[in-house]
Parts: C-alpha cells; sequence; structure tokens
C-alpha cells in the first residue's frame, strides 16, 4: 500500500541531508537526518529492512538530543488529540500528523527510540487493518508461518532457536500478523530479542498460532475460543486509553482466533518438539 | 440490605464481546481482560446509567432465575463495585449521563 506524501513537512525542519528508508511489513518509513551516525546505527538495527523507495507511507524528521531527560527504562507515554499524536519516554520524543504521516523524532544516539516509534506506528496502523504486532516468535517452514506467543520466558526465543535448519526465523520477539485479501499473512520484522538479530525480511500465510507453555513432555492441545482471544489478547501490542483502538484490537483477536488455528503448545526445550509443527 | 437506589454505567473505554453465556470485556486502561457470567452479562446489559440495580435484578435475574430478590440484589452490588474497582463501570447514587461513544 502506497500513500501520497506532500512535499512540504507538517512538522518543518531544517532540510536534512540524508535519509534512511526502512520498509517492515509492506508499510515504508522514511527517516531523514543530518546525522550520519545515526544512519550507520539505523544500517546496524535494521539490517534486511532497508529498501530504497520513491514514495514513503510514512516520513519523520529525526534530530538528535546530547542526553536523556530520564531514561529509557520508563513507560511510554502516549497521547493523541484527533490525528495528532505525541509519545514521549525519557530517551525521546516524536510526534506526528496521521493525516499527512509526517512527523519529527528528537532522541539520543540510539536504535531503540526508532525501534520504540516504529513498532507504534505499525500497530496503529496494522490496527486499523484488522493486523496487529504480537509479542512472538515466529518461523516459516515449508512456505507456511507459525507463531509462538507467551508470557515472558514461555519460550519464545527457545523455540525459534530450536528451530530445524528448514526453517526461516522471522522474529524472536516481535511478530508482525497482517490481514490481506481475507488471509492472515506474517512477515519478518527487525524486532529482535535474545536472539539480538533481526528477522528474515520475508512473507508467509499463517498456518497456526501456538499458546507457549513449558512442561515435561511434547503435546498440542486444543483450546475454546475464548482462551484462544484470551492468549492473543494477552500478547498483542497496542496502546490503550483509546476506546476506538481498544475496540480494533478486541475484534481483531476475535477475528483472527476464528481465522487461525490458536493451540496450546506444551513442550520440552529440545529439537523433538519440532515434529509436532507443521502440516 | 441497600436503601439507596445505585445507578451504574458501563465505562467509555472498554470492549465488550459476547462468547455464547461468556461476555469478555476488555479494559483500555490496562489491558486486563475480565469475562461475565450469563448473569453478570445480563447485568451488564443494563448498565445504562438510569435504570436502578434493584429494577435490573428484578427484570433481568429475578425474572428469570429461582432466587431470591435480597440474595440477587446483594450478590449484584458486590459484582457492580468489583467492576467498578477495575474501572469497568461507574456507580453511583445518582442516574449517570449518557456519555458520547468515544474520547479522545
Amino acid at each position: 500500500m502506497n500513500f501520497e506524501t506532500k512535499a512540504t513537512p507538517m512538522f518543518p525542519g531544517p532540510a536534512r541531508q540524508l535519509h534512511a528508508d526502512i520498509r517492515i511489513g509492506g508499510t515504508s518509513v522514511r527517516l531523514h537526518t543530518d546525522s550520519s551516525e545515526l544512519v550507520e546505527v539505523i544500517a546496524q538495527r535494521f539490517n534486511g529492512f532497508l529498501t530504497p523507495f520513491d514514495a514513503p507511507d510514512y516520513q519523520f524528521d529525526v534530530s538528535l538530543i546530547p542526553t536523556p531527560e530520564t531514561g529509557s527504562d520508563e513507560d511510554v507515554s502516549i497521547v493523541h488529540e484527533g490525528p495528532l499524536w505525541r509519545v514521549r519516554r525519557g530517551d525521546f520524543r516524536a510526534e506526528w500528523d496521521d493525516r499527512t504521516r509526517q512527523g519529527t523524532i528528537r532522541q539520543m544516539l540510539s536504535p531503540y527510540a526508532l525501534d520504540t516509534v516504529l513498532r507504534i506506528v505499525h500497530t496503529l496502523l496494522l490496527a486499523r487493518e484488522g493486523g496487529m504486532l504480537m509479542h512472538a516468535s515466529s518461523v516459516v517452514r515449508n512456505g507456511l508461518a507459525y507463531i509462538f506467543t507467551g508470557v515472558s520466558g514461555a519460550g519464545k526465543t527457545t523455540i525459534s532457536r530450536l528451530a530445524p535448519a528448514d526453517t526461516h526465523v522471522l522474529t524472536d520477539e516481535m511478530s508482525f500478523i497482517r490481514l490481506e485479501n481475507d488471509a492472515y499473512v506474517a512477515y519478518g520484522t527487525p524486532f529482535a530479542g535474545e536472539l539480538a538479530r533481526p528477522g528474515e525480511n520475508i512473507r508467509a500465510p499463517l498456518a497456526g498460532i501456538f499458546l507457549l507453555a513449558q512442561g515435561s513432555e511434547n503435546r498440542i492441545d486444543e483450546v475454546s475460543r475464548q482462551d484462544a482471544v484470551r492468549g492473543l489478547m494477552g500478547n498483542i501490542l497496542f496502546l490503550a486509553h483509546d476506546a476506538d483502538l481498544v475496540n480494533a484490537v478486541f475484534d481483531g483477536a476475535i477475528a483472527l482466533a476464528a481465522k487461525v488455528p490458536v493451540r496450546r503448545l506444551t513442550f520440552l526445550p529440545d529439537q523433538r518438539v519440532w515434529d509436532l509443527i507443521g502440516p | 440490605m441497600m436503601n439507596t437506589p445505585l445507578y451504574f454505567r458501563r465505562s467509555q473505554d472498554v470492549a465488550a464481546r459476547h462468547f455464547g453465556d461468556e461476555l469478555m470485556i476488555m479494559s483500555g486502561k490496562t489491558s486486563a481482560l475480565f469475562s461475565l457470567n450469563e448473569t453478570a452479562s445480563l447485568l451488564w446489559n443494563s448498565a445504562d446509567g438510569v435504570t436502578p440495580l434493584t429494577e435490573a435484578v428484578e427484570r433481568e435475574i429475578c425474572a428469570h432465575f429461582d432466587v431470591d430478590r435480597d440474595s440477587a440484589l446483594a450478590d449484584a452490588t458486590d459484582v457492580l463495585n468489583d467492576l467498578a474497582r477495575h474501572g469497568i463501570l461507574e456507580v453511583a447514587d445518582h442516574p449517570l449521563p449518557h456519555q458520547s461513544a468515544a474520547q479522545p
């Protein structure tokens, strides 16, 4: 999907000399900056997702601040007035206009602020389309995508680390799910967890979602529709305090659970679990 | 026994969806998910801010279930207060005005 962008930014600033183009899940974001150091940081963090394009879906003017006001471990504050979104944390401030899809980011020289802003932008965009970002690892095997979700420590990274050689890891941290032509598709993301490396920049039809639990045997159990929705809702990334978004995310989870098999996967941390997964 | 009439209204930033007899409610403030059983769902459906709890209990609970009014009212009051503590409902001793659908 491509959107026209205006030549004059909504948040005008000094003309930037450099830019980096990042495309995740089919959505393109152009970051304008004067800092070659920042471009280098972006190149490392988003390796595999830097794709030049003519008409970005979003554009941000990025300037650097020397020190954080507080820190990057505090909660992100997200507020919006109509189409104007303001997101801030100790290490960055971002704002954009959702109509023009243009905005500014003031941040430290680190990839984490951009990482957060991109997750939020994608979350908002996906929610309107019935898609979502989910705290989950995902892989492609035999052309089909499988998602593994659960609370921290449930084994998201472990199961992707145990994946056989013929699998492609889309992410070990943040799965990207999009509804396209009435079918769900999983995309690779650069949002890395313990593996500390970006996923592969590929996409595949979503064939199954597993709610992870570690146990004394490898086993797949069916779950009720309610439990499936509960399991998904507990792990979907979304921004609270917005009635429209709450409804969109809730409906998105319900629709996903109706369309894609959601089952509980109990597993031992060894490779045999992969005998259970796949067609 | 409760003498003061209670009025109750659904909070704005929640989403509720039915699954059979169960009602799942998501809080936009905390992202927490709640499940209401059939009888609690009936109360939820009456949470318009202007129907007194006594009337809702008599109409939705006592008329359909074999339960005495005072017990049903006491249980319903507990449920309302619990949901109010979680920000799912607002409870007051006066009618609560209708709210517009969404807030920024």
